[in-house]
């Protein structure tokens, strides 16, 4: 037999009974369904946090935080007026310890490092397009405080120079109209005040320059402002007569590898470094690579129950093809009268599970896609809108391919025993008796 | 050694030489064929006849290569068959036989072309010429109008036809019909059996028929008789020569 032959023979086949066939590829369905959402679910998310890193990560900054403290003996603390302080509102990015000026003589200490640079919390009041701007052309600001650790999503202009003396800062997307720009161009270059109250409650403006303008993103909302001017306004706002603490530190380093690169073994130096002197260094990477393992921990979880849901479906494709070989039992046993070999029986009843497998999981990858591309498109206007550049559901043709693939071999696995029960019989015993 | 052109009138298309069979084992042990010898001449019609139960289809599926006996031998055109592999005896049977049940075994979903042009199908020949040869057959039969009908939509004779139709189509040298017209009335048996005969003058094929119908075997140049896995009389129908007790 041909394997054209073969094939036709085996599709035709699979849709003899076709109620049958159907509900049986219908089982399948609901399992390509439902893995095509979960691994585009997790293509979607991942690759927006990847993104992320790459616009966030410039591959050169460490985040030192206090080690996370390893003291456990019983009991409080013992004083100690030299050590660190503790923090008096919860922080994300650290622990709830803070950073003193010794940890940071520490850190700039340490091989490879070029400078050290304190996150420092700055709250500024409001922000005017021009100095004599009215009550109501000023606008509230957020700082994002850790924006000198990385690169933002441009629309227009260039990043922050944390090293330039000159007072810079980068606009986020939805300021640019309401600061009477015409657009994010317009608006690089333009000179914004910003409104902030010192130590001393008197409240104060400073004019800085817009150098870029950025998109808002999930992991830098606000707006960014350089070293020179967060000084400028974090000076003006600490107490005086209290000890300088702060919740995290920027290490710049300056790498051993090719025109100052750095590469893994000095990131790992420093981080080694850093646990010495009882902190802790993470690069952005690092941080994001726990929200990706959270995320793919997540996706890991949905596609198992689509995996179940395939299990499933393959006993019933089991189930099906047996009927099927002992429907056709007296056809198979003719064949192979007519010198039909056991590998060609067994490739027409695997192959018609294999078309069965076909049929549920494209039909359930399209619908899938389908209903997947409308979803993301209606949460990206609606709900997800703030997080411009996210496809929560992403196609990947690979993936795609990969799920229709790996379901037509589970059918083709399913096939195998009944398959091999048709190969196996004995023509005579088919053809003896009615 | 086989010679390529077709052997002459007269000589053994298949020879069985001390054929025995047995089925299960033990307790349900059964012996359905003791030792059977017989020759199958080329172009001849020969009729196996016996007692049902005697082990008629049992020799018919040793000498069409169905099944392989516990004891003796089966050549095939003078060679020996025991050694060959299961590619070899399907190819055989693919080629040189053709098969007639007692049972019409038509495929119901399928049209009586597609289930005519089967052997050809298994053969691997390509669809336009399966197509082509099928309608000749069909012609042949009479049945060309009949060729796109389903299989289960014709009478009993006609289904009849449309087997012997399946079993001619690869031109086999030998057909073998286990009870080809038990399902048939009188009549209509005896246009199958006209048929078959027809055949066996014109084309020289070899007939090998299993039948409990006396005036079938009648017609046959040939017919053996079994009882109890033995055979116990040899007819020479065309000499009337009648050789009783003629076992082994
Ligand atoms: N697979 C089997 N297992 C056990 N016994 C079998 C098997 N096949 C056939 N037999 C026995 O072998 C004997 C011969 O069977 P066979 O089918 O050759 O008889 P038959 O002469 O063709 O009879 P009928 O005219 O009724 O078709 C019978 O007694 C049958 O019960
Ligand atoms: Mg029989």
């Amino acid at each position: 037999m041909r394997t054209a032959d073969v094939i036709t023979t085996a599709t035709r086949n699979a849709f003899r009974s076709r109620l049958r066939t159907t509900l049986t590829a219908l089982s399948l369905f609901v399992g390509a369904f439902t893995l095509t959402l979960t691994t585009a679910l997790g293509a979607g998310v991942n690759d927006y946090v990847t993104k992320q890193v790459e616009t966030l990560s410039t591959g050169d900054v460490l985040l030192v935080t206090p080690a996370a403290s390893t003291d456990t003996t019983d009991g409080p603390n013992e004083y100690d007026p030299d050590g660190r302080q503790q923090s008096g509102q919860a922080n994300p990015l650290g622990s709830g310890t803070l950073l003193n000026d010794d940890d940071l003589e520490a850190t700039r200490a340490i091989a490879c490092v070029d400078r050290v640079e304190p996150v420092r919390q700055i709250s500024v009041d409001w922000i005017a397009g021009d100095a004599d701007a009215a009550a109501d052309g000023r606008y509230e600001l957020d700082v994002n405080p850790t924006s000198s650790i990385g690169r933002s999503d441009l629309v227009a202009g260039a990043q922050l120079d944390q090293e330039s003396g000159d007072l810079q800062i980068l606009l986020p997307e939805d300021y640019v109209d309401a600061l009477g720009f015409s657009d994010a161009e317009d608006a690089v270059g333009a000179t914004v005040t910003l409104g902030y109250t010192d130590a001393a409650l008197e409240e104060q403006t400073v004019e800085a320059e817009v150098v870029g303008v950025a998109r808002t993103s999930l992991l830098a909302a606000g707006s960014g402002v350089n070293q020179a001017l967060t000084d400028e306004i974090a000076d003006a706002q600490a107490v005086p007569g209290q000890p300088n603490a702060y919740a995290v530190a920027v290490a710049y380093l300056e790498g051993s590898g090719a025109d100052g690169a750095v590469t893994a073994a000095d990131v790992d130096a420093v981080k080694a470094d850093l646990a010495d002197a009882d902190l802790a260094g993470q690069t952005v990477e690092d941080q994001l690579g726990v929200i990706q393992t959270v995320i793919t921990g997540i996706i890991g979880v949905l596609s198992a129950f689509a995996v179940v849901a395939l299990i499933a479906a393959s006993f019933g494709i089991v189930n099906t093809l047996l009927m099927s070989v002992q429907e056709r039992t007296r056809e198979i046993g003719l064949m192979k009268a007519m010198g039909m070999s056991n590998g060609r029986v067994f490739g027409l009843f695997s192959l018609e599970a294999v078309v069965i497998g076909l049929l549920g999981s494209a039909i359930g990858a399209l619908a899938a896609i389908g209903v997947g591309t409308a979803i993301s498109a209606g949460a990206a206007s609606t709900v997800l809108a703030d997080l411009p550049g996210l496809t929560l559901l992403l196609f990947e043709p690979a993936t795609v391919v990969t799920v229709i693939v790996v379901i037509m071999v589970i059918a083709f696995l399913s096939g195998v025993l009944p398959a091999r029960r048709a190969a196996r019989q004995d023509p005579i015993e088919s053809l003896r008796y009615e | 050694m086989t010679p390529a052109a077709a052997p002459p009138r007269g000589a053994p298309v298949i020879r069985a030489v001390d054929l025995a069979k047995t089925y299960g084992s033990g307790e349900t042990r059964f012996d359905a064929l003791k030792g059977v010898s017989l020759d199958v001449q080329h172009g001849e019609s020969l009729a196996i006849v016996g007692r049902s139960g005697s082990g008629k289809s049992t020799l018919m599926h040793l000498l069409a290569l169905l099944d392989r006996p516990n004891a003796g031998r089966i050549e095939v055109d003078g060679e020996d068959v025991a050694g060959a592999g299961a590619r070899t005896l399907n190819r055989l049977r693919n080629e040189r036989f053709g098969f007639v049940f007692q049972q019409f075994f038509l495929t119901a979903q399928q049209s009586v072309l597609e289930n005519v042009t089967l052997p050809l199908l298994v053969a691997g020949v390509a669809p336009r010429e399966r197509t082509r040869r099928g309608m000749a057959v069909l012609e042949s039969l009479g049945l060309a109008d009949k060729a796109k009908n389903r299989a289960t939509d014709l009478s009993g004779g006609q289904k009849q036809r449309v087997v012997i139709a399946r079993a001619l189509i690869n031109e086999p040298d030998v057909i073998f019909a286990d009870e080809p017209t038990g399902n048939l009335d009188t009549a209509t048996g005896r246009q199958v059996e006209d048929l078959l005969f027809g055949l066996q003058r014109d084309r020289g094929i070899t007939l090998v028929v299993v039948t409990h119908d006396e005036e079938l075997a009648a017609r046959c140049d040939r017919r053996i008789t079994i009882a109890d896995g033995r055979i116990i009389a040899r007819t020479d129908a065309a000499a009337s020569v009648v050789t009783e007790g003629a076992a082994r």
